[in-house]
């Protein structure tokens, strides 16, 4: 039954654990949508049969609906309505709560092209590799204008906007290569903004991982565009570069929890934290982008809003990086970051 | 018992043709273009939006001829967004805002309420001179400068592409006060103009649909003439609004521009749905079933429509309780919908139908609109969104609206309202062929844009993997019916303004307040104010001979 409105509905492939959800209440949604419009279609012609006129000049009785019937006329509609959207919005809170467990994938579009770094090290253009059955975190932001990133096959689509970070995930089901498409007109190759998931089994993935953190400086020779290639192994190295490099340490510890002229780094990844304004927040990688981007709008309480504007300063990678080296800095866990060091 | 049932109520033989009426009334140009009559300005708008009609069709066939195969076909990348831009603005700020309110309500809403003209006749004129000013503008802007953003404009595209937008910004600009001063006009005229008779509950239900939309054009309008400010100054001088490397914020804009563009969607079809509620009545000789129903379920829609913009923006990152609240409201809308569409069938029960085109229009109004605004749910049910979103599901979903509820009201209405304005009769064999043909080719186009959706294809794509292909072809060769349904409608309504049979001020024996006038009405409309005594929708009291019902001639 499945396959066979799958087909009819043209729907893509379902290689995700989200597909089957959606697309069962796709069926349920259109076949109702189907009836109802066959049913009004119908009863229009039918009453057309019933009541065709007689004779000029006919004069036809005076009817107004009962109360009852303007009950059944609001309620009927408002009742699968409803249920639509219970069944929509419970599928759409899980599509927009990863799980804490999920593996990052740091997403970048740019015109036009798909960009993707993992937290150890390797990226790649184009081809996102992932692992089935595990959960996948896609963190996403923009270089230029807005795109959107759609797998159809995964039923998951979310946009990436310039100068912050919106999150989608997803468990792959089946192992393959599926397409990326970009759905947000971004200009004049928007429609050959392509990419591709490969989907591999979670063994063959973390050989292909451990592969490429292998191969890393050899790819970056083969790379022409620089600003493409993380320098440094892992994200969190790199980002502890652009930090020194940006002066973030001045006013940020990351050896010890103790308070500077900001924050400490060490802990602060998923901590609760305290506003200014009385808000209480958890700094996740949105919030901490957005620190970096406009740090005068939330600011922890207790401290002053002196920190300049990065807008235009970091780039899109550079903000994740420094993200991952903010998520590296644990108070109960040796800093793992060793290389690049500076100061 | 043996009357044909396919042909409208024929009129009383040797019906004349009326000496004096507004359209020989001054036959100069500058008798048309200085006048202050509400019908003829309902004519100067009715040129006007034909030929935007037409405009927008050419691009429409434009991009449907690329799409034909996978790769490039007729035209380049660039010429093919310039093409969606150009179809998109056209087709909704000059032909979709303008085509019920200014051509058919203009015209009859003064006759309806029992008017002399509408309350400021002047500004009526004012209003069709700025709306040629700004599409004029708009188009000039968008053919010299180029602009590629899609009739949308999403910032920082729109900010930052090197095309020239601010014409075509400032264009769309202009044209929304045309649309602000017919809304306000319609306002005051049908607080204050109604003639002795014409209770708020007496009033036709295509004054209800008026009402309620040129309240959403006074209220909604400010807002897109202040984002389109915003987005001229951005490009032009720089300003940060909505750049994020300048502390702007993109999805502010799409906030604004939907809070506007989502309204917008009710300002386009809720005249549909009057047009739909006077003509059903009229062919069907019943009286309209649950008719405060239908008058308020319009002014419901036009309230909750304000409250519903963020349901375009589920994937731009906006928190899962904002599009969980977007989409409960949402919902309301398809509940004072589907209220209509059962009001509107329960009309046909116990009725005398006669099929003609006005009818064939009703029932393809009111599939294209139950299917089109149950998919419009289905969009509104977040996790379906989330697949559909920028896909050519969307695309379809608002063409069976717009394209297939719009164009069937302004269609039912051309038809049902041309003996009325033109005083002659178009040739209903012809009619219902174009009517088949272009509902038939309707549904070739759109259908297989929902299942292009499904698949996966995003919109405005100039380029599509080859798996889209079979799909594409079905949509263009849909396309090309309806493009040929229309060639005849022009046709045969060519020849008909001249050589129609004479109407008679009743051809369908109506019951509408309109009816009672001329065909085509005198200039002053009535001799002297007219009283109404019935209402507007009542078939249960007939008198004889119907044909004579009317105020002096």
């Amino acid at each position: 039954m499945n396959e066979f409105m799958r087909r009819m509905l043209f729907l893509p492939d379902q290689a995700s654990t989200f597909a089957l959800d959606v697309d069962h209440l796709h069926y349920f949604v259109i076949s109702v949508t189907m009836v109802a419009s066959l049913a009004v279609g119908l009863t229009a012609i039918a009453f057309f049969w019933k009541y065709r006129r007689r004779r000029e000049n006919q004069a036809t009785p005076f009817i107004s609906p009962t109360a009852g019937f303007e009950v059944l006329a609001i309620s009927v509609p408002l009742a699968f309505f409803l249920l639509w959207f219970a069944m929509g919005f419970r599928d759409f809170v899980k599509l927009s709560s990863p799980p804490p467990d999920a593996m990052d994938v740091y997403v970048m579009g740019k015109q036009w092209m798909w960009k993707f770094a993992y937290p150890e090290g390797p990226n790649s253009l184009g081809v996102l590799h992932v692992p089935a059955n595990r959960p996948v975190r896609m963190l996403i932001t923009s270089r230029d204008v807005i795109h959107s990133v759609f797998i159809p096959a995964f039923r998951v689509k979310m946009d990436a906007l310039p100068g912050r970070y919106t999150e989608v995930w997803f468990t792959a089901t089946k192992t393959g290569r599926f397409q990326i498409l970009c759905t947000e007109y971004c200009g004049a190759q928007h429609s050959k903004m392509w990419g591709e998931v490969v989907v591999m089994t979670p063994e063959a993935f973390d050989d292909w991982l451990k592969e490429q953190q292998r191969g890393l400086v050899t790819r970056q020779d083969l790379l022409a565009d620089e600003t493409q290639v993380t320098p440094q192994g892992s994200l969190a190295q790199w980002g502890k570069q652009v930090a020194v490099a940006q002066g973030c340490l001045r006013c940020h510890n990351v050896d010890t929890t103790a308070p500077s002229t900001g924050p400490s780094w060490v802990d602060l990844y998923q901590q609760r934290t305290k506003l200014t304004d009385g808000r209480e927040i958890i700094a996740d990688e949105a919030y901490l982008t957005e620190s970096m981007m406009e740090p005068t709008v939330k600011v922890v309480a207790g401290y002053q809003p002196v920190m300049p504007n990065y807008q235009g300063k970091l780039s899109g990678p550079d903000a994740a990086a420094i993200v991952e080296f903010i998520k590296s800095l644990r108070s109960d866990r040796t800093v793992p970051v060793t290389a690049g060091e500076e100061q | 018992m043996t009357a044909p049932i396919t042909t409208a109520a024929v009129p009383p033989a040797g019906a004349v043709f009326p000496k004096k009426h507004y359209l020989n009334d001054g036959t100069t140009i500058r008798s048309w273009l200085l006048t202050h009559d509400h019908k003829r300005i309902a004519i100067l708008y009715l040129v006007a939006v034909i030929i935007a009609l037409f405009l927008g069709g050419v691009f429409a066939m434009v991009i449907r001829l690329e799409l034909l195969t996978p790769g490039p076909t007729i035209i380049e990348a660039l010429t093919y967004n310039r093409m969606f831009t150009l179809h998109g603005l056209v087709m909704i700020f000059m032909f979709m805002i303008p085509v019920i309110p200014a051509v058919f309500g203009n015209f009859f809403l003064p006759i309806m309420l029992g008017a002399k003209d509408v309350a400021f006749p002047k500004w009526n004129l004012t209003s069709w001179y700025v709306y040629i000013f700004g599409s004029a503008l708009m188009l000039w802007g968008l053919i010299t400068g180029g602009a590629d953003t899609g009739w949308t404009f999403y910032t920082p595209y729109s900010t930052t592409t090197t095309t020239n937008i601010a014409p075509v910004m400032l264009g769309v600009f202009i044209i929304g006060f045309s649309s602000i001063l017919t809304g306000l006009n319609f306002i005051v005229t049908i607080h204050t103009l109604r003639a002795p008779g014409v209770t708020w509950f007496k009033m036709p239900l295509f004054i209800w649909a008026v009402y309620a939309t040129s309240i959403i054009q006074v209220l909604a309008t400010p807002v897109l003439g202040l984002t389109t400010l915003l987005v001229a100054a951005e490009h032009t001088f720089g300003f940060g609004f909505f750049d994020p490397a300048r502390g702007g914020d993109p999805i502010l804009f799409q906030h604004l521009f939907w809070f506007y563009s989502h309204p917008a969607v009710y300002i386009m079809v809720l005249p549909s749905m009057g047009v739909i509620s006077e003509v059903i009545c009229a062919v069907a000789r019943k009286n309209i079933f649950g008719y405060k129903m239908i008058a308020m379920s319009s002014l419901g829609i036009a309230f909750v429509g304000f409250f519903a913009w963020g349901h375009h923006l589920f994937t731009s990152g906006q928190s899962a309780f904002d599009a969980g609240a977007f989409a409960a409201i949402s919902m309301l809308v398809g509940v004072f919908t589907a209220i209509k569409v059962f009001n509107w069938v329960g009309t046909l029960y116990k009725g005398a139908i006669a099929f003609t085109a006005p009818f064939a229009y009703v029932c393809g109004f009111l599939f294209f609109l139950v299917f089109g605004g149950m998919t419009g749910v289905a969009l509104a049910t977040v996790s379906l969104d989330v697949h559909w979103q920028d896909t050519y599901f969307v695309v379809a979903h608002f063409h069976f609206i717009m394209v297939g509820a719009v164009i069937m009201g302004f269609l039912a209405a051309l038809h049902y309202w041309f003996p009325k304005m033109f005083g002659r009769k178009y040739p209903e064999n012809w009619a219902l062929l174009a009517a088949g043909l272009i509902v038939l080719g309707f549904n070739a186009t759109f259908i297989p844009q929902f299942l292009l959706g499904n698949a996966g294809m995003p919109r405005r794509y100039y380029e599509y993997p080859e798996r889209f292909t079979a799909l594409n072809v079905a949509s263009t060769a849909g396309a090309s019916l309806l493009a040929f349904g229309f060639v005849i409608i022009a046709i045969y309504l060519a020849i008909a303004l001249r050589y129609g049979e004479v109407a008679g001020r009743n051809p369908w024996g109506s019951r509408g307040y309109e009816w009672d006038v001329p065909s085509p009405p005198p200039t002053e409309n009535f001799d002297k104010v007219p009283v109404f005594t019935r209402g507007p929708h009542e078939y249960h009291d007939i008198p004889e001979d119907l044909a004579k019902v009317g105020h002096a001639s």
